[in-house]
């Protein structure tokens, strides 16, 4: 017993990385080793969005807008998985017991969150990419890509923003306690009006638009239109690049503020007892 | 309270025990269904996402014709997006049920070793969400009328067709209700999803917001299989009147044709519910899954 080598223990950034990947590993190979799980994942938003397409055919819409509501219901996966997956992630686990296990390990808080946004991001791309294909192809949408190196970049700067909000809405919904669940139910229709997410949302008017931005999806959706359908230019709010520069300062405030919260939070919830306390 | 207790002191409460697991559950699923907030909360919550997601269809429906609210085809979407509220509610309600009880309150041991009868403590929680259902609904139609002038009369509503059309309608749609809330006890993975999945096709296939002419004919007859197509043109032919835009799919059933439809279904629908009830009550127990905690 005493012959046995040491085991070398991660410590700094090494243990940061560790613990990400650790949290994101039940993810990523839970997507993949539940595979019924993608019937579901893909069947729901499939449905909405066909139901919105056939809306559009009903008033004749021109055909671009088919692909803005394929593209918009492709992203609402990402938005659930992070109302569901991310914000509401922490209030789940800690009404399971796992909370308190992560807070006890010597891993750091904020790489349980990081690790539960790269497993929740691999695995809802998987999901929206087969929604973009399927509904693609059943309602035979036309891409034109204009410029492809500006839509994957704006595509991860949205994703790091996004995500950035889900580590905040996790702390924050923590402390919601079991109101978390019908906060995450009351972030859905409003925010996919507010957002756009099935019409441009130039549409709603300078002013609304302007305060529906500080929600990732409605530029990152806005930039990626404008980029994969490029017909009617004017229907952009902005600029795709000055989309992604709003994009990249949101990134960074939602990483921080949620850096500074989850701080706060473990420290308020270490002092009163109640970081792992259980109510229903 | 003091009233319920009044109610379940009642001698027909006392000797009934079906009656008693309704009432019961009714009043259990509304507490559920409303104090996790303070009243003006649950209140915000209530009107805030049916308001949302109809607004989703009349910025879709500005957009595309110019605010044209007046033409025909704008209430049949904006009234059969608002009534399909009900019809979501109560499909998703019941299998809700089961899953709060089973998974999250962890008390569907205690409820299932209770001389409760399950089938009406079911159909209770059902008709809890219906009441939360028919306020978002109320609130809905009410903000179209106001800001987008829905042509409803209310001296001019076809009060009969609709009460009548409602309860048999809505009857039918509980009935499904409960099949799948009875699937969701027989099952340990993806019970989240059945209701939702349910709901979600009739959304498509009832042609909730557009004419059902609108999908291919090839699917197109999914729709006249569905009790949620019939009520819902039942309920804006007597919310709208001579407003109502007629579509050849059902144009050509007359009032009593569409009632007697929804009769049929309501009444298969209901009685089958029963049977099937019994079967997955049965089949839960034999799997073990009747108080299972997947933690899932």
């Amino acid at each position: 017993m005493l012959n046995q080598p040491r085991i070398q223990k991660a410590t700094g950034l090494r243990l940061f990385w560790a613990t990400m990947w650790a949290r994101a590993y039940p993810r990523i190979v839970g997507a993949l080793r539940e595979r019924s799980w993608m019937f579901f994942e893909t069947f729901l938003p499939v449905l909405a969005v066909a139901g919105y397409v056939f809306l559009y055919r009903a008033i004749q819409a021109p055909a671009e807008y088919t692909g803005f509501a394929v593209l918009g219901g492709a992203m609402t996966a990402f938005w659930l998985n992070v109302l569901w997956s991310m914000a509401s992630q922490l209030y789940w686990d800690k009404d399971q017991g796992n909370l308190e296990l992560y807070v006890l390990s010597p891993g750091p808080l904020m790489a349980v969150l990081l690790g539960m946004a790269v497993g929740g991001l691999v695995m809802t791309a998987t999901r929206a990419s087969v929604i973009i294909v399927l509904c693609s192809w059943l309602f035979h949408v036309q891409y034109q890509i204009a410029d492809p190196l500006l839509l994957a970049v704006i595509f991860v700067v949205t994703m790091a923003a996004l995500y950035g909000m889900g580590m905040l809405f996790a702390s924050v919904f923590l402390v919601a306690g079991r109101e978390a669940w019908h906060l995450s139910n009351l972030l859905q229709e409003p925010i996919y009006l507010a957002s756009g997410f099935y019409f441009p949302v130039k549409a709603l008017g300078m002013w609304a638009a302007t305060f529906a931005s500080v929600i990732p999806l409605t530029l990152g959706l806005d930039a990626m239109r404008q980029l994969m359908f490029s017909g009617d230019p004017t229907l952009g709010f902005l600029s795709p690049r000055v989309e992604l520069a709003v994009l990249a300062v949101l990134a960074v405030i939602f990483i921080s503020v949620a850096y500074a919260a989850l701080t706060k939070l473990e420290q308020v919830g270490r002092r009163q007892g109640r970081l792992i306390e259980r109510r229903r | 309270m003091a009233l319920s207790q009044r109610l379940l002191d009642s001698p027909l409460l006392r000797r009934n025990d079906a009656l008693r697991s309704f009432i019961i559950a009714s009043w259990l699923g509304w507490q559920i269904e409303s104090n996790w907030a303070d009243p003006f909360l649950f209140a915000v919550y209530s009107f805030v996402r049916p308001i949302a997601g109809v607004l989703i269809l009349v910025v879709m429906y500005a957009v595309i014709t110019d605010s044209a609210f007046r033409q025909p085809v704008f209430p049949y979407i904006y009234l059969g997006n608002a009534l399909y509220i009900l019809v979501s509610m109560v499909i998703t309600g019941v299998s809700w049920a089961i899953i709060d009880d089973r998974e999250h309150y962890r008390v569907a041991k205690n409820l299932y070793t209770s001389p409760l009868n399950g089938y009406t403590y079911l159909f209770g929680r059902g008709v809890a969400r219906v009441l939360v259902g028919t306020v978002s609904v109320l609130i809905t139609i009410g903000f179209g009328m106001l800001f987008f002038h829905l042509p409803i009369r209310l001296t001019a509503v076809n009060w009969p067709l609709l009460v009548v059309s409602s309860v048999l309608g809505l009857s039918a749609i509980a009935g499904l209700g409960l099949i799948m809330g009875a699937w969701t006890m027989t099952m340990a993975r993806h019970f989240w999803s059945v209701g939702e999945a349910v709901a979600g096709s009739m959304y498509l296939f009832s042609g909730a917001i557009f004419p059902l002419d609108t999908l291919p004919a090839s699917i197109r007859w999914i729709g006249l299989l569905l009790p949620v197509t019939y009520w819902l043109e039942a309920a804006r032919r007597a919310l709208l009147g001579a407003d109502a835009a007629g579509f050849q799919t059902l144009a050509f059933l007359s009032n009593w044709q569409l009632i007697a439809v929804l009769a049929g279904f309501c009444a298969v629908l209901l009685i089958s519910s029963a049977y099937f009830y019994r079967w997955a009550l049965h089949a839960s127990k034999e799997r073990g899954l009747i108080d299972m905690e997947s933690g899932y």
